[in-house]
């Protein structure tokens, strides 16, 4: 060890995969369906790329977990974001690749994907 | 690092580790495997949570789950429903960690944790011990950095001066001013050990320090390396606690590959390395001149002070000794200031102390509160009161040095001195609950049983006294007691505080110099009306059938190993008292309450 920048390289390197266990509060939530039917639809591939494009941008304060049915499991995959002060929002039919594009826009840039909520199919 | 959505802390604390968690953590890594979970979810091996009772403990993140007493069959539901579905696993969680509508609440919340302040745990439950990385995602090794580059050794030790740290080993001395002795002392060799020798009966604190966090213990030595001009430090840590040994051993490894122990810390002149020594598990070696001349590989007696250690200690060398939870404090007192640190406690005992509760208490497990806490608090809010609602006696704390504090002294605001004036100590923290089935004479044989079992010998008060001390409370039990046993108790118990040669001999007679204090007519019901109150002392004890309430259904006899019990169906049983061993078997069969003991 040379100097606390060395230190604080360390730190940060290992801070995004330690900070899960402080807070839960706070930061953007990203649930994705994961009831038989989700499954069934391939809701697997949809989370390995959340979690694959989440580790790839080095983003923090994202919490991505799953939950059950949804409810309109003829949409599924489904997957709910939600950001700190926004309402929830409610993406259908999600693949790999729509996943890749939430991340860029929504979670990194705050802008909905409109065309895949759950309103644009409806 | 690996981006994992979900974090499995397994609790691999000495309680836990022995209700099974090691078995529980190869069953979840099959179970990962198996569900194709494992680059998901990271599974990680803590330090002590604290709450032993309800072991193995198992907390997901990031829902923050707490699931208490998980056996290996509990494991594939975890995974399948909570890990692969994303629901939670309800009636696995500890019953205090749900709201009513089943919200989890967060740790804070829950009633164990929260009037706790955890200062030298605060990473006990949440890093991963084996991985030097964690510990500097939580700040580690970051104090030692500031001091190194930015302080002088002389600023180091007027800050842990000012921040009021006192020693968490058991006598409460003054850190910064036993840092201060060791850096004015002559000497061209210096060394900085630290006390892991944890003997007291039910203590289990730097064990858990050690096992959670040992980087801290490492790091907070290099400091006071730096401060007192040594360059060498040993850690005097019992065989008898194999994985904190372990968790040692990797740690300085790799804090010895990071470069953080070793030649030039930080880039600059200061060098700094520590070595393990095991103890062979002597009690007398946690006493500090004793333990210093174990270090040098001599046989662990204490000798006269002074001169003090600091002057001459190890190998003769100026030597710095503190306890594990002492060193614990250190990083984060560098890092939040003094001021910080004098902001909790109370006006002559600053921070917080670790208690490990034990013994009749709901809660028993590992607690770490401000100073000035009041026994209730830790006891009933805390500690969840005492099992089967039954009323609270005494409590014993600081061991086998220590004295049992009475009802009356519940709302005494703890710290080191409001302890030593009711006639106890703080000791290492060791927390023992006793209810009124527990008999002081008896709890007060427990302990001198122990110091005269564990005195070196070496100086004739200790090595003989406690012997009649002890030979004395034997009789006592046994219904032999005679008048004036308790003077002679009393006189001898000053004598050896008197005169014992170090502080293990000088405390021995407070366990039952306090128990005489508080509790003096349950040692004269002993004596005078050869009975034991609590029903505890054997040779004191009848058990007997109350005639008027025995129907003659015979059950006893059944049970009875020693065929004392004889008697016509139908008709009162009796028990023959020579025969009987007051085993209690009949009493917990007896179907109409019939059986007493008297």
């Amino acid at each position: 060890m040379k100097s606390l920048q060395e230190l604080e390289q360390i730190k940060q390197k290992t801070l995004d995969s330690v900070s899960l266990r402080k807070d839960r509060a706070g930061g953007i939530r990203i649930v994705v369906g994961m009831g038989t039917c989700g499954i069934a639809a391939g809701a697997r591939p949809v989370l390995m790329s959340f979690l694959e494009e989440v580790q790839k941008r080095n983003l923090r304060d994202v919490t991505i977990t799953q939950t059950g049915c949804i409810g309109v499991c003829r949409l599924e995959p489904m997957v709910e974001v939600t950001r700190p002060g926004e309402e929830k929002v409610t993406y259908v039919k999600m693949t790999a690749e729509k996943a890749k594009r939430v991340i860029s826009e929504h979670i990194v840039n705050g802008k909905i994907v409109n065309e895949y909520t759950i309103g644009a199919a409806e | 690092m690996e981006f994992y959505r979900s974090h499995v802390l397994i609790c691999g604390g000495t309680g836990c580790h022995s209700s099974g968690s090691s078995d529980i953590r190869e069953v979840f890594q099959t179970e990962l495997k198996k569900n194709h979970l494992e680059n998901e979810v990271l599974l990680v091996q803590t330090g002590c949570f604290g709450l032993c009772e309800v072991g193995p403990v198992v907390i997901v993140y990031p829902e923050g789950a707490f699931y208490s007493r998980i056996t290996k069959e509990d494991v594939p539901r975890i995974v399948s429903e909570h890990l692969l579905k994303g629901r939670i696993v309800t009636d696995l969680l500890y019953h205090d960690s749900i709201h009513e509508d089943d919200a989890i609440k967060s740790l804070d919340e829950v009633n164990f944790y929260k009037k706790q302040k955890r200062l030298a745990l605060r990473n006990c439950g949440v890093i991963d011990p084996e991985k030097i990385e964690e510990y500097i995602a939580f700040d580690g090794y970051k104090a030692l950095g500031k001091v190194l580059t930015e302080m002088t050794p002389e600023e180091t030790i007027e800050l842990i001066k000012a921040s009021g740290l006192r020693g968490r080993g058991g006598a409460g001395f003054p850190t910064g001013l036993k840092w201060d002795f060791t850096a004015k002392a002559k000497g061209d060799k210096k060394y900085v050990c630290c006390n892991a020798d944890e003997g007291d009966p039910g203590a289990f604190m730097d064990r858990s320090v050690l096992e959670g966090d040992p980087h801290c213990v490492l790091e907070a030595m290099a400091i006071a390396g730096y401060a007192v001009g040594a360059d060498q430090g040993y850690i005097y840590v019992r065989a008898e606690y194999p994985i904190a040994v372990k968790r040692l051993t990797i740690a300085i490894a790799q804090a010895r590959q990071m470069g953080l122990l070793g030649k030039n810390i930080f880039g600059t002149n200061f060098s700094f390395d520590i070595e393990l020594r095991l103890g062979a598990g002597a009690f007398v070696c946690g006493e500090e001149t004793a333990l210093l001349a174990s270090i040098e590989g001599k046989r662990g007696e204490p000798r006269p002070r002074p001169s003090l250690p600091a002057v001459k200690g190890v190998f003769g060398k100026p030597t710095l000794l503190n306890n594990v939870e002492t060193y614990a404090n250190i990083p984060q007192i560098i890092l939040n200031g003094p001021e910080w640190f004098r902001s909790i406690g109370t006006e002559k005992s600053k921070g917080t102390k670790v208690f490990a509760l034990g013994r009749k208490i709901v809660n028993t497990g590992l607690v770490e509160v401000p100073m000035g806490t009041t026994l209730r608090e830790i006891i009933y809010e805390i500690g969840g009161g005492i099992p089967g609602g039954k009323e609270f006696k005494a409590a014993q704390t600081g061991g086998p040095s220590g004295g049992c504090i009475p009802a009356e002294h519940l709302d005494t605001p703890i710290d080191y001195d409001s302890l030593s004036e009711i006639g106890s100590m703080m000791g290492s923290g060791g927390l023992i609950v006793m209810d009124n089935d527990n008999c002081m004479v008896d709890i007060a044989r427990f302990f001198l049983d122990f110091t005269v079992d564990e005195s070196c010998g070496k100086c004739p008060p200790c090595r003989i006294g406690t012997k009649r001390m002890l030979e004395i409370l034997d009789r006592i039990t046994k219904g032999q007691g005679e008048e004036g046993d308790i003077e002679k108790l009393e006189t001898l118990g000053k004598n050896i505080k008197a005169s014992a040669l170090c502080g293990l001999g000088q405390t021995a007679p407070n366990p039952i110099l306090s128990t005489i204090r508080y509790f003096r007519e349950e040692y004269e019901a002993h004596i005078r009306d050869k009975k034991c109150p609590a029903g505890v002392c054997q040779a004191l004890l009848q058990i007997v059938i109350q005639a008027d309430l025995c129907r003659g259904c015979g059950l006893c006899v059944k049970v009875c190993p020693t065929v004392a019990i004889s008697g016509e169906r139908k008709s009162p049983y009796v028990i023959d008292q020579n025969k009987c061993i007051k085993c209690g078997a009949c009493l917990e069969k007896c179907p109409f309450k019939a059986i007493v003991k008297g």
